[in-house]
């Protein structure tokens, strides 16, 4: 087991700003598939301050997703959490039944906003029925007198606060009678719509334009100060993260490597990951910079550190354990042996 | 200009598509989906083909294919026309150019082994010997930097990265001229499309290719690109060489576009929206200057003629007042976008 040096109630040099609302500790979870254990998080730690917004970053299979659905509790049937906890305003998640995330979680205290708007639709209903639909199910003030009728001012309102052109139209049509950027819109109403104190984002502009992913970024940015929520935002892209996050996460292979303050952490990567994601950056290289070598597969993940067959840094060690979590200045944190020897270049 | 054409060269092309009434079906309302295009593209080089979706981009990449009939205009291949050959010629004239599709695992047969997906072309083609097409089979799948094994493997047991070097292995057995490249890295993480890029840069030199490179990643094709167009609802806005176009941007949409791209530089980041609302349909454009309904410098002028692509010392740009507002653009320095020869240095993070 790895201990944790200097995560139980340390005494950060700073006080942080605010209470963590989500703190993810030592999750591990494995999915049971025809072709063996998939050992798809290990060792999964991080805490999202109050108010302010979270990049989770990694690239392609490395578990945001499914880390996301152990969040709000819909993962695959085969899907087993090992270890960890997420204490969510004060309660652990994974303890709470099917019933208590419908009634008080899911749609109501988070709100989710998809990759994909266009798969989070139904096509064949209007968007007025199926937003207010979450309404019903989740506003605390469902089944009050007149509380359709509420619903509908709320949520006319809030979709000219998303900036939808003609809200009171928009909810008599239809999904694909939308562009892209308006189903963007649409579904971050939708996670809106019963005013969560937390809002999970996965990937939420990789289906859309530059241009729209600007003013997606931005709307994003104004309603959470407005509104007070905090958010989780998963992403491939440190670009957007830079853009848009206040702190940073990044996993690789199902393991937290960093994290930290977004500028801190950017600017000097403790890492060697984090490095060499950065390295492949198009600001930071004029060439084509990878990484060497691929992900390892969930199946077989190496022993230890699983960045260590590809890390130039790696030492005899990084193989046999898993490195401690070390404690910087300003809540930032890393996950690695050179780290814990204080060697990091 | 020299006695050589240009290996390929676009006239006035333009696609419309709908607009056929069908038996029993409604009429759809027409799209031009290309207007008036012209490019050239000369031998050996990568030119970038720029736009936001709905731009009409991989339409001209199929008209350029002739999947897709051009409505009007001429495109020379060699300096001959290739347009209204009959499909047999076509097929002939055209075996120079071929398309390498954006989704490498769609457009590869589940059911067929890697080496059969890349001997189908060869046997096509005619070439009737098997050990020939198996030879120079295993001969590119080593050029494209996959093991000679995979031609027994099946395209769900290779990676994103591997796929689209069999894509590009599949087309380069053909020995083609010309390579429509549609997004050939979307979806890829930017630790595996780095390899693939590079491979992209390699085979050029080895091969002697040019590269239609379709994209809508910026930060791609400011490294990859010699030329870049940028379109916007079916036109050409601006055209130049790389370097110049990410360093001194004329057209309005093309600050915009390069603005928009999120940066890792805190003192760049946090900009407001650079653009307001989205591109309207292209069955439906604004009068005149087609991007002047969402130009913050649009003049009354601006929405009675569309302005003609105008070269100037190699730099075209399609718009009436582009001197006008160089100096003062706000998104366009913020960006970093207008002075200093080197992207890399000017977007450091070190201040």
């Amino acid at each position: 087991m790895r201990a944790v040096a200097t995560l139980s109630e340390p005494t950060p040099p700073e006080p942080r700003p605010t209470e963590p609302i989500l703190q993810v500790r030592g999750l591990k979870l494995s999915i049971r598939t025809d072709e063996g254990l998939a050992a798809v998080l290990d060792h999964v730690d991080f805490a999202l301050a109050g108010g302010h917004i979270l990049g989770i970053v990694g690239e392609s299979g490395c578990g945001k997703s499914t880390l996301v659905r152990a969040i709000v509790g819909i993962l695959p049937a085969r899907a087993m959490i090992e270890a960890g906890h997420i204490h969510f305003l004060g309660e652990d998640l994974l303890g709470l039944s099917e019933a208590e995330l419908n009634g008080r979680v899911r749609g109501r205290a988070i709100g989710f906003v998809p990759q994909d708007p266009y798969l989070a639709l139904n096509p064949v209903f209007k968007v007025g029925a199926q937003l207010l639909e979450i309404m019903r199910w989740h506003a605390p003030d469902r089944g009050r007198k007149n509380a359709r009728r509420d619903h509908r001012m709320r949520l006319v309102e809030l979709l000219r606060r998303v900036q939808l052109p003609d809200p009171e139209a928009a909810l008599e049509r239809y999904p694909h009678q939308f562009s892209g950027g308006q189903r963007q819109r649409l579904v971050i109403a939708a996670a809106l719509a019963c005013a969560p104190a937390l809002v999970i984002a996965d990937e939420p502009t990789t289906a859309v334009d530059v241009t729209t992913q600007q003013q997606i970024l931005d709307l994003i940015r104004d309603l959470v100060e407005e509104f007070a929520f905090s958010m989780l935002f998963v992403t491939h892209d440190l670009g957007v993260v830079a853009q848009l996050c206040d702190d940073i996460c990044v996993i690789y292979a199902g393991q937290t490597v960093e994290s930290g303050p977004t500028r801190d952490v950017l600017a000097a990567p403790n890492h060697p990951y984090t490095r060499a994601l950065l390295a492949c950056h198009p600001e930071r290289s004029d060439a084509f910079v990878g990484i060497p070598g691929v992900v390892p597969s969930p199946f077989r993940p190496p022993p230890g550190c699983r960045f260590a067959p590809r890390c130039t840094y790696a030492l005899a060690v990084c193989p046999q354990r898993m490195p401690y979590l070390v404690g910087g200045p300003a809540g930032r944190k890393v996950d690695c042996v050179l780290a814990e020897i204080g060697a990091a270049a | 200009m020299t006695g050589t054409p240009d290996l390929l060269e676009l006239r006035d092309v333009s696609v419309r598509l709908g607009g056929q009434r069908r038996w029993l079906r409604p009429s759809v309302a027409p799209i031009q989906a290309v207007a008036a295009v012209s490019l050239r593209l000369r031998r050996g080089e990568i030119l970038g083909l720029v736009g936001e979706s709905g731009c009409g981009k991989t339409t001209l990449g199929r008209t350029i294919l002739g999947l897709q009939r051009a409505s009007d205009g001429e495109i020379r291949l060699d300096g001959e026309p290739v347009g209204d050959l009959s499909p047999k010629q076509a097929r002939k004239r055209r075996k120079d150019i071929h398309y390498v599709h954006q989704d490498a695992a769609a457009a590869l047969d589940p059911w067929w082994s890697i080496g059969r997906i890349l001997e189908e072309g060869l046997a096509i083609q005619g070439l009737r010997s098997a050990a020939e097409r198996r030879a120079r089979v295993d001969h590119m799948l080593q050029a494209v930097g996959l093991e000679p094994g995979t031609r027994r493997r099946y395209p769900h047991e290779l990676s994103g990265g591997q796929l689209r070097r069999v894509a590009l292995a599949r087309i380069l057995v053909l020995r083609p001229r010309l390579i429509v490249l549609d997004e050939p890295t979307s979806g890829l993480d930017m630790s595996v499309q780095a390899t693939v890029l590079n491979l992209l840069l390699e085979l050029r030199g080895r091969f002697d290719l040019t590269y239609l490179f379709i994209s809508h990643d910026l930060s791609v094709v400011e490294r990859l690109c010699d030329r870049v167009a940028i379109m916007y609802l079916g036109r050409v806005v601006e055209l130049a060489p790389t370097a110049r176009l990410f360093a001194r941007p004329r057209h309005p949409y093309t600050r915009a576009l390069l603005a928009a791209v999120p940066r890792l530089d805190p003192h760049a980041a946090r900009l407001s929206a650079a653009i307001e609302g989205e591109p309207p349909s292209a069955g439906r454009p604004p009068p005149g200057c087609v991007f002047s309904s969402r130009c913050r410098h649009a003049e009354p002028e601006c929405r009675e003629v569309m302005p003609e692509l105008q070269d100037e010392a190699g730099h075209a740009v399609a718009c009436r007042r582009w001197r006008d507002i160089l100096p003062d653009d706000r998104h366009a320095l913020a960006a970093g976008a207008c002075d200093g020869p080197k992207p890399a240095r000017r977007l450091g993070l070190a201040q």
